[in-house]
């Protein structure tokens, strides 16, 4: 990753344009030619440097449901019971991390019921309690951090 | 503008055949080619004026919060990554929860229901930082913020992304 990727990824947090050739006006601002912009993009996603590129939806808005939950994943099954939780479509994203509750996953479905079955689903392949944390306020969502 | 994020509490936006159909042809990410409306319209049997007017209304409606590039944090530097979840007393909360949020530092600021005894947290503020000593000194604002509301509060780092795809809507 070199300083042009950085300025990509700064660039590339706010709004991409809603226009005929947008690589071409994003990379214009970066001084880089839209083939370049085009191929670093391409590097990047294939390198995971970037996770994803494109709009991101907020289901809810569409009437479905977003929710956090957690595991508490007896260490020697960790790894199988993330392979079962992550093999559900319904789950957007999953993270160990370190407290008793060592597994934290986001439901995202379409519907505000394909959360209640996508729960028992986990509960049923392994055999865990999920903990449910649905967001009742949201404060505030802006994932940006600066490369 | 506020840092207070669109789109709560409101009616779900109504969608028709198209806008789902767009949602599924991008959920993967736009087309990296030099007119992806253009290749998005193509592929729907619509004009890339169309995929545009449209895209600008889901922006507009809240139910695309932006289109851009989602960075995996370890790889751009941010090695460190709490999860910070703390006891606010419920009466302050909500005067409390937007000040958090507006901390620059924090990318996710929500109310969620504690699971009592286990767990007695109300508040989830996400902080990434270069390393842990960077995300303590950003939680140890955050609970200066809190005061007296403040019961308690614990940090949950990551130590692994196990899946990050974001949405998927069945085809």
């Amino acid at each position: 990753m070199d300083d042009t990727d950085r300025a990509i990824i700064n660039a590339l947090q706010g709004g991409f344009p809603l226009s005929e050739e947008p690589y071409r006006e994003v990379a214009a601002g970066l001084g880089l030619s839209e083939a370049e912009l085009i191929a670093r993009l391409e590097r990047m996603l294939k390198d995971k440097i970037l996770t994803r590129f494109g709009p991101m939806f907020q289901v809810e808005r569409m009437g479905g449901a977003f929710v956090l939950a957690a595991l508490a994943v007896p260490e020697e099954r960790f790894d199988a019971v993330a392979e079962q939780v992550n093999a559900l479509p319904e789950v957007a994203h999953n993270y160990r991390r370190e407290h008793v509750l060592n597994m934290w996953f986001v439901l995202a479905t379409e519907t505000p019921e394909g959360i209640a079955r996508a729960v028992d689903r986990i509960e049923a392949v392994t055999g865990l309690k999920v903990h449910a944390f649905p967001k009742e306020r949201e404060y505030f969502v802006e994932m940006r951090l600066k490369a | 503008m506020s840092r207070e994020s669109r789109g709560h509490g409101r009616e779900p936006v109504v969608m028709d055949e198209v806008d789902r159909q767009l949602v599924l042809a991008t959920q993967n990410g736009l087309p990296l080619v030099s007119r992806p409306y253009a290749t998005l319209g193509e592929q729907l049997g619509i004009a890339a004026t169309d995929v545009m007017a449209r895209l600008a209304r889901m922006l507009e409606t809240g139910v695309v919060r932006r289109i851009g590039a989602v960075p995996n944090h370890y790889a751009i530097g941010y090695a460190a990554n709490g999860m910070s979840v703390w006891d606010v007393a419920d009466e302050r909360v909500d005067e409390l929860g937007p000040a958090v949020g507006g901390l620059e530092f924090v990318t996710h600021c929500y109310r969620r229901p504690r699971a009592l005894p286990a767990w007695p947290y109300n508040l989830f503020a996400m902080v990434h930082g270069r390393d842990r000593q960077e995300v303590e000194a950003k939680v140890a604002a955050i609970r200066e913020l809190l005061g007296e509301a403040c019961r308690g509060h614990e940090i949950l780092y990551s130590s692994r992304i196990l899946k990050k795809t974001g949405l998927r809507l069945a085809g």
